[in-house]
């Protein structure tokens, strides 16, 4: 395991790719602008937020071929095997002729400046490839991870909805024509063997499977797991850190099983927020909508919920709802398994109970009891692609008589961890769910929290707004009145 | 010959006047549009990064760049001592804007030195091996600061007044006075600063930089280097985004290139990383606006007292030129019969600002629609009421002179203001509105209309002038050259029209080649909303020239007179005769008809007198006006913004696509900086929100549910410009002062509407909770 071993083999565009020498953290758009001189994909922030980098990376799932958009900025070149890299230099047919998305874009006058043209082409039409005549909402939630500083985005909408109306066709589209040529092609370089490339100092492994992962953790328990790298990227790009192994984790496909059965959801170390997303926001719609927020799309197709469980950022979104649903963790290693509540897996800020040579491999969340009430809500400055200022997650139970019978309230951005809200809980067990309850009880988050200021928020909104999110719940629950701003029919 | 062709085309393709596409609107979406750092490289490209400080205030004791120099693949390694001749990069010619700091921090990540490397990678490890020892020297960073430290001023102050202030002050039936804090923005252009400098022959260089103002770099360039200005070519195709991000403050990053590239003798570029360009490079001013208003119980003013204190950062750059804006548009719409402005630039601890769209204006136009809202709160009346009370009056009517004693002779705002509140059903839904209001508890509304009116020229005087060069091909091909830049606002397909009108040929006839100072000298910054006035007047100057030689030679070959020969769709007319274009061109050539031909061209009639505060600055108004409706959510803040109308004027429109598409951009961008965007330094100096993680502009789920964007067809400059258009470019960004004004009457409906909400800006969901918080607690 510690020799070199395969290559990270992939395809570009038309082009079948082997690469033997890759750097550990070497991205997606660096190989793609300095070495391939693809220069249509474009740098804007090197670090997922303004999408100018975005392509499409196409990949196995089952005996399904899907693409997704993804951010070549934070997408390291050795996580890419066995997937299908497509970018803007793809879409245009030999002649010149452009294809629908852009010619689109064009008719709608959709670009100014033009950098994050591109990006936002590759946007289109990864939603475009999905979603026959997509509403306004779905395109807005497309766009989430690009930016535009020129238009005011108002004609890139309009192209969208004009493109959305025409069908692909097998016969002028590219992904279409190529799909099982390429299908065939990715089946072909598919392996479970693990990839181990690069010497000490730079080493970089592609375990083949969980238990090749467990053996690999074992053997570099300093190594860093990267699923998504929507976070590491980062420290890549902006910190220019050296890690020294890098394990990449998001091919391995028994981490990325959903599993729903009586007792709650399954959820793989591996799974995307967007493969997450239709079984969260079936059993939890508040929680599917805290998704939609999460990241941009290309982040939320690359992200895992593992990843932003693993990291324990006291400002990540999942971990609070995940907290008031009385979730668990489940972590593995070589020695075997074992299965923590989540909020006892946050310790501290930047301290989480993972020991060397663990690593997360499901999240288990149980059913909601009939009855229960559950909502998540979360204030950014910015509504989407934004991080929270704070997330504040409640369920409670009610008898009969309307009397609390159980509260499980969690907020992030509040402290150094994601945290429940246990003095409050207190304050609102046992007492008459109404309003005269929740305002006794809002006096109760001073004692279970002391925010801080930055320049997401001050600790005075943050405090405020808290107390808020609890009448909010309460008045959501007791029904009747607005108490959410509608963006589109039916959807707060 | 060729008749039939002719009658069947009446009109070329693509004249003045009509909706074309962006000219590389193909190139954008199929990427293949090249920005700088997508043109090929020379062999032997090295890459620079810049070496940051990290304090805001300090004195450098000492520099240890050991680590720097010995980081492998660094080639070498630059401080203030290594700049040639200068180490100044001043645009105001203060002397006050070292290219890297010299002994002295005065902003937290002033750049003191630059690593050059074989990779941008390697340059930008070895920048963060540096160990600078500090003596820490106090900060202050805010206006309250500043003033509080008695900060100096980056530069002379100005006084705008008319009548008496003070004694009408006193005089005035009602009088009111408050304190305005407005926030400050970043550009946040898509493409970062970026510099690529080849070196040349004896003491040439060529750089390419992404500017708005080539000249500028041209000089900075040379000026640092110890060169003439013909030593040094700047060239830019193509900006992604400019904003006025880059009139200025492309200048580090292009001296350095070219510093490094001569030491050397090899290609270098520089392209700072989002953070770093964020950190190193001017924002918009934030201000703080004290004003002292009197007025009647009708709401007319009376007169009006201002201040308008800057953060203006550690130089002066272009802080003096952007606080006199602010003063020129602090009366907004409104006719002030006794007023006084001051402008106070402070100087703090920070980066230095810069230019960004309406350069000032906007904030001095928020702080008259605060005086506005203001009366009217005060009145019990609808904010709209007291407007249309103030407005200036038709020429003539005496009401109509400005603070700096110009005459409003086009104006056209009641004409405006009156078909959008009628067409945007205004009246109505504001009745709505509070109806709405009375019976939802958490969620509220607002709506509020806004007028502009912003002053077209640049205010120094001498910047109101351009150059083209045209060449017209044996083969009948245009190649256009002016020294406008483009950075998205189209002004190259607009000078492109202005040809193909001028000529009579299809726009595919004409090349649209990149800005160089090789081309077209001592040109402008394409600022100021000026680019294609300025440009489209030069091109067609060009064009005049070339079309009278033609003319002549026509008149002669064909002997007739001069009025028989015209420029008709791709044809020459003489006499009865059709020439094809191509055809005629060929025959002026044999006939040694110089085809080529540089135009220019200065505004008229506009002068300024600092000193005195009087004069004409502005050739001519651009006119506008907004609705805007919104809900809030008084349980946390936060916002929608459900519906916008907009008419805009835009004279008599070069191009309706591009220029609906700077009314719709402008509106959200305008829209960013009063609501998201948020720039926060912490209590060491330090910009805190300096990617997009952190710095908040709006994404489409921002922009408005409903955006309603007309153009006044019936407007028309009543000024010579090119085809009676008007400028485009910042007037739409004051537009959103709407939205700020419906986000405070959804506040105020929490106390009934009996208190201005005073919110500052950015009006985060933060300060929208606090604010209705505030408003309850007076209330109760």
């Amino acid at each position: 395991m510690t020799q070199s071993a395969g290559s990270i083999r992939f395809i570009l565009n038309d082009r079948d790719i082997a690469l033997t020498s890759v750097a550990p953290t070497g991205t997606l758009l660096d190989f793609l602008r300095l070495e391939r001189r693809l220069t249509g994909t474009k740098e804007g922030c090197a670090e997922g937020d303004c999408g100018a980098c975005t392509v499409l990376v196409g990949r196995l799932r089952g005996d399904d071929l899907i693409y997704e958009s993804v951010n070549a900025c934070i997408r390291f070149t050795g996580s890419l095997n066995t997937t299908h890299v497509v970018t803007v230099e793809h879409l245009a047919a030999k002649d010149g002729t452009l294809h629908p998305v852009q010619q689109a874009m064009v008719d709608y006058h959709g670009s100014q400046c033009g950098f994050c043209t591109p990006g936002i082409v590759m946007s289109l039409y990864g939603l475009w490839l999905s979603k026959d005549r997509p509403s306004r909402a779905a395109i807005e939630k497309a766009l989430q991870g690009n930016l535009c500083r020129c238009t005011g985005y108002e004609p890139i909408v309009k192209a969208a909805e004009a493109v959305g109306r025409t069908k692909p066709d097998a016969l002028f589209e590219p992904l279409l024509k190529e799909r099982e040529d390429i299908k065939a092609r990715l089946k072909a370089m598919r392996s479970d063997r693990t990839i181990c490339l690069g010497d000490a100092g730079a080493r970089l492994i592609v375990p083949g499977s969980t238990a090749d992962l467990a053996e690999t953790l074992h053997t570099y328990p300093q190594a860093t797991v990267i699923a998504g790298s929507t976070d590491v990227g980062l420290w890549v790009t902006k910190q220019m850190r050296d890690l020294d192994p890098v394990v990449f984790i998001n091919g391995i496909e028994d981490l990325q099983s959903i599993q729903t059965n009586g007792d709650g959801i399954t959820i793989g170390a591996g799974v995307t927020y967007s493969a997450a997303f239709d079984v969260i926001s079936a059993h939890y719609p508040t929680f599917g909508r805290l998704l939609d927020r999460l990241g941009g799309e290309q982040v939320r197709n690359m992200g895992t919920i593992g990843g932003n469980v693993a990291n324990g950022s006291p400002i990540g979104d999942t971990p609070p709802p995940l907290i008031a649903l009385d979730a668990s963790v489940t972590l593995r290693s070589k020695a075997g398994q074992r299965t923590v509540p989540l909020e006892n897996y946050f310790i501290e800020y930047g301290r989480q109970d993972r020991r060397p040579g663990e690593f997360v491999e499901s999240i288990f969340v149980p059913n909601l009891p009939d009855g229960d009430h559950f909502a998540v809500y979360k204030i950014s400055k910015r509504r989407d692609e934004d991080i929270s200022a704070l997330c504040g997650a409640f369920r409670i139970a009610l008898d009969g008589n309307n009397r609390v019978t159980s509260a499980r309230i969690a907020f992030g951005g509040m402290a150094g961890t994601p945290k429940r809200a246990a003095y409050v809980e207190a304050a609102l067990i046992g007492q008459l769910w109404n309003e005269e309850t929740v305002k006794a009880a809002q006096t109760a988050f001073e004692q279970d929290f002391q925010p801080l200021t930055d320049w997401r928020a001050t600790a005075a909104y943050r405090m405020l707004a808290a107390k808020n999110l609890l009448m909010r719940f309460f008045l959501e629950t007791s029904g009747g009145e607005a108490v959410q701003i509608q963006r589109f029919e039916g959807v707060a | 010959m060729d008749k039939s062709t002719f009658d069947e085309r009446k009109t070329i393709a693509g004249p003045m006047h009509s909706a074309l596409r962006h000219d590389s609107a193909h190139k954008h979406v199929s990427g293949t549009a090249d920005y700088i750092d997508d043109i090929p490289e020379p062999a032997g490209t090295l890459h620079g990064a810049l070496g940051m400080t990290d304090r805001a205030h300090a004195e450098i004791v000492a520099m240890d760049l050991s680590e720097v120099a010995a980081y492998p693949g660094v080639v070498c390694v630059l401080t203030a001592r290594d700049m040639p001749y200068s180490n100044d990069i001043s645009p105001s010619h203060l002397d006050d804007e070292p290219v890297l700091a010299d002994g002295l921090v005065q902003f937290h990540g002033q750049p003191a030195f630059a690593v050059i490397a074989e990779t941008r990678d390697i340059a930008r490890r070895a920048a963060s091996k540096s160990k600078i020892t500090y003596r820490d020297l106090p900060h202050f960073t805010d206006i309250t600061e500043a003033l509080e430290n008695g900060a100096e001023v980056v530069t002379k102050p100005l006084t705008l007044a008319r009548g008496d202030a003070e004694a009408e002050l006193e005089l005035s039936p009602r009088r009111l006075a408050g304190r305005m804090r407005i926030g400050g923005q970043e550009h946040f252009y898509l493409e970062g600063h970026i510099a690529l400098a080849i070196p040349g022959e004896d003491d040439e260089i060529t750089v390419w930089s992404s500017t708005q103002h080539p000249s500028e770099i041209q000089h900075m360039v040379s000026h640092v280097l110890g060169v003439p200005s013909n030593a040094v070519t700047v060239q830019v195709r193509r900006m992604g985004g400019g904003f006025g991000g880059k009139e200025t403050q492309g200048s580090q990053f292009a001296v350095l290139a070219a510093v490094a590239a001569k030491k050397l003798n090899r290609a270098v570029k520089i392209r700072p990383d989002r953070d770093e360009d964020m950190t190193a490079t001017g924002k918009r001013h934030d201000f703080l606006v004290d004003y002292d208003a009197g007025f009647d119980d009708e709401g007319r003013i009376h007169a009006v007292k201002a201040n308008y204190a800057a953060r203006c950062g550690y130089s002066s750059d272009l802080s003096g030129p952007v606080t006199d804006r602010a003063l020129f548009h602090a009366d907004s719409s409104y006719f002030y019969p006794h007023v006084k402005l001051t402008s106070q630039p402070l100087k703090t601890h920070t980066v230095s600002n810069t230019a960004y769209r309406g350069f000032g204006g906007p904030q001095g136009m928020i702080g008259a629609e605060r005086i506005i809202e203001e009366i009217a709160y005060a009145l019990g009346k609808d904010p709209l009421e007291i407007r249309k009370l103030n407005f200036y009056g038709e020429k003539g009517a005496g009401r109509d002179l400005t603070p700096y004693h110009q005459q409003v002779e086009d104006n056209i705002i009641h004409r405006i203001v009156a078909e959008l509140e009628e067409s945007s059903d205004y009246q109505a839904r504001r009745e709505a509105v509070i109806d709405f209001n009375k019976s939802s508890r958490i969620i509220r509304r607002g709506i509020a209309l806004m007028p502009v009116k912003f002053g077209i020229s640049f205010t120094m005087t001498a910047f109101n002038q351009a150059g083209a060069l045209v060449h017209v091909y044996q083969d009948g091909s245009i190649h256009l050259n002016h020294g406008g830049t483009e950075m998205g606002q189209g002004l190259y397909v607009k000078v492109a029209q202005v040809l193909a009108e001028s000529f009579q040929v299809d726009i595919s006839n004409v090349k649209i080649t990149a800005t160089s100072t090789g081309k077209v000298p001592n040109t402008s910054a394409t600022a100021a909303s000026s680019g294609s006035d300025l440009n489209g007047m030069a091109a067609y100057d060009a064009a005049r020239q070339i079309k009278e030689r033609l003319v002549d030679f026509a008149a002669e070959r064909w002997q007739t007179e001069r009025e028989n020969v015209t420029f008709v769709p791709n044809h020459v007319k003489i006499g009865e005769e059709l020439v094809p274009f191509p055809d005629f061109i060929s025959q002026a050539y044999f006939a040694r008809i110089q085809l080529s031909a540089a135009g220019f061209y200065k505004t008229p009639k506009i002068h300024w007198d600092r000193n005195t505060g009087r004069g004409t600055p502005f050739y001519y108004f651009a006119y506008g006006a907004a609705v805007s409706e919104v809900s809030i959510d008084t349980l946390t803040g936060e916002y929608m913004v459900d519906r916008v109308d907009v008419l805009h004027d835009v004279g008599k429109s070069l191009n309706p696509a591009i220029d609906i598409g700077q009314v719709e951009g402008g509106f959200v961008q305008g829209m960013g900086w009063l609501t998201t965007e948020e720039l926060w330094w912490d209590d060491k100096g330090r910009l805190r929100t300096h990617a997009p993680s952190t710095y908040k502009i709006p994404l489409a789920s921002d922009r408005p549910r409903i955006f309603n964007v007309k153009l006044a067809e019936w407007a028309e400059n009543a000024e010579m410009t090119i085809g009676r258009s008007k400028a485009v470019g910042e007037p739409p960004f004051m537009l959103p002062i709407s939205v700020l004004e419906a986000l405070s009457m959804a506040v105020a409906s929490v106390a009934d509407y009996r208190e201005c909400p005073r919110l500052d800006t950015p009006a985060t969901p933060e300060r929208v909770l606090m604010a209705v918080e505030r408003l309850r607690a007076t209330k109760a």
